[in-house]
């Protein structure tokens, strides 16, 4: 902890050398025009404004875009993970789901979620269905593999262990096999937030009316440099925002006994 | 001491073999037969690798035999029971769960009420003298007292017989001595049937009414011993060293 301290400033040196950098190419040298690249004080000027309700270039106010991001983003991973876990943890305990999901599955996985983007639109158009199922889709597998490969740990011995007590196969795979891999399972949850929240600002570049990436897309139609440098800031603090709050809650959660 | 005449767990005739990677078989039990009676301290002694946890295996329904059968009260023993409790030779505690989930679980999966899984678990974890452990997880404890959650666990289930799978071989030699004058505390306060492999001479003889001596592989039962020394023993007893030198020849694999 004493030691984190001590070379805090180190950290904070980086940040202030590359904000430094910045303004010397902008405001103080203009080497970079500013619609290519506008100085610190320009984006925070055009972060405060969306951040009150302006509406310019996109049409609505950051907190608007903030919220249709996010209502997808939570939307298709809640699904991807309410279908995802259960089914990583089904196929890797009963041999019948394995054989009958692995083909599909692997067929599936191979395919990036964004390469989905084009038939979903065909079938959904570029509205909320079509984001949710592509976020759905990379939450989905992401959950799968983890709960798979979780309860592919659990211990012979324990269900040995199990078996002598007269633990019945439903109690060993719950009393037993997902207390195993349950740290995996959250690592599942961790990761598949982290590529909903990816899959997602990019399938709003692709097709939307309104939502982060679509700001930011907008920007630069618009030559606002300053709105894409607010959007591209305000996406990595909530991706990051979320994952610490995943964090917290696996701190929680997650049982002490077998992570050391 | 005198085993007690009732026979309750009987094998005849096992036999085990596995496959070699290379597609060949190798017998690792040869034709073993013994009975155990009730309450009796069963020591089956035998070198490494020579199918002692196979045996252990056989007898708790965790593994099938090729060959024989294994009666329990004139039962054949087709699938593990909590009847039969084992205590593993690596430490098998669920790490998730602390010393009182570890203990109590038997009674639970046997449909016991939380209360009185509770209160089990407490007794045999009081008997084991890790009171005040109790919201300890296991890897909070030192070998020796995971291998007493592990004692306690098995007799927590309430089993006629106990199998131990050389339970104390991972420990240093002082808490070693420590656990076999445990065990001997423990068994005779809760006296049950317990069948327990070891490849240590001098734990074998501190701890057996009997003393069955496995061959090298495939195992098969070499010689008997009723050890009838009193209890609690003395490992530098005149007769306990006679003994011992005598067991140890005929292990010795130029005889
Ligand atoms: N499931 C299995 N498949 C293949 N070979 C096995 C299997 N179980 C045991 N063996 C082999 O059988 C032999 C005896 O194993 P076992 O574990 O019964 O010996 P052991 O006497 O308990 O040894 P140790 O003293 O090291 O505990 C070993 O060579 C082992 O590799
Ligand atoms: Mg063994």
């Amino acid at each position: 902890m004493k030691r984190k301290k001590k070379y805090l400033w180190l950290s904070v040196l980086s940040v202030c050398a590359a904000l430094g950098v910045w303004e010397l190419v902008t405001d103080i040298l203009q080497l970079m025009p500013s619609y290519m690249l506008p100085s610190p004080a320009a984006v925070v000027e055009a972060f405060i404004y969306k951040l009150t309700g302006g509406v310019n270039p996109d049409g609505a106010t950051l907190w608007q875009h903030i919220s249709t991001s996010l209502k997808i983003a939570l939307g298709g991973y809640t699904a991807g993970v309410v279908i995802g876990v259960p089914l990583g943890i089904a196929m890797a305990w009963y041999k019948k789901v394995d054989l009958f999901v692995k083909p599909l599955f692997d067929l599936l996985r191979p395919v990036p979620p964004l390469a989905w983007i084009p038939l979903l639109i065909l079938w959904f158009g570029i509205g909320y269905s079509a984001k949710v199922a592509v976020i759905f889709l990379s939450a989905m597998i992401a959950c799968v593999v983890n709960s798979y490969a979780g309860i592919k740990q659990t211990r012979q011995v324990h269900i040995w262990v199990a078996q002598t007590f007269g633990a019945s196969d439903l109690e060993i795979l719950f009393r037993v096999a997902i207390p195993t891999a349950w740290p995996m399972i959250f690592t599942g949850l961790k990761t598949s937030l982290g590529s909903a929240w990816m899959a997602l600002v990019a399938a709003e570049l692709l097709a939307s009316t309104s939502g982060l990436g679509y700001m930011i897309q907008m920007a630069r139609q618009m030559g606002r440099a300053d709105i894409i440098i607010v959007g591209m800031f305000v996406i990595g603090v909530i991706g990051s925002l979320m994952s610490g709050i995943l964090d917290l809650l696996g701190k929680k959660f997650v049982h002490r006994g077998g992570s050391k | 001491m005198e085993p007690a005449s009732q026979v309750i767990l009987q094998c005849e005739h096992l036999s085990r073999s596995f496959r070699r990677p290379d597609g060949s078989m190798y017998q690792v039990l040869g034709d073993v037969s013994f009975s155990v009676h009730e309450n009796e301290f069963l020591v089956l002694f035998g070198p490494g690798q020579c199918g002692k946890t196979t045996l252990l295996k056989l007898l708790a329904g965790l593994d099938r035999p090729d060959g024989g059968t294994v009666k329990m009260n004139g039962q054949p023993v087709a699938a593990p029971a909590p009847s039969r409790g084992v205590v593993y030779q690596t430490t098998a505690l669920f790490p998730w769960m602390t010393v009182m989930g570890n203990v109590s679980f038997g009674p639970l999966a046997q449909g016991l009420s939380k209360e009185e899984s509770r209160r089990r678990a407490q007794y045999f974890i009081d008997l084991v003298g890790l009171h005040g452990f109790e919201n300890h997880y296991p890897n909070q404890l030192s070998g020796g007292m995971q291998q007493r959650v592990g004692i306690a666990r098995a007799y927590c289930s309430n089993p006629q017989v106990l199998l131990m799978d050389e339970p104390f071989g991972h420990l240093d030699a002082q808490t070693r001595y420590m656990m076999e004058e445990e065990l001997v505390r423990i068994w005779q306060e809760e006296k049950r049937t317990v069948i327990f492999v070891t490849n240590n001479i001098e734990e074998a003889l501190y701890l057996a009414d009997r003393l069955i001596l496995l061959t090298d592989c495939p195992a098969v039962i070499r010689r008997e011993y009723p050890i009838r020394l009193a209890r609690p023993r003395d490992y530098v007893d005149p007769e306990f060293l006679h003994l011992r030198q005598e067991i140890s020849r005929q292990m010795d694999p130029a005889q």
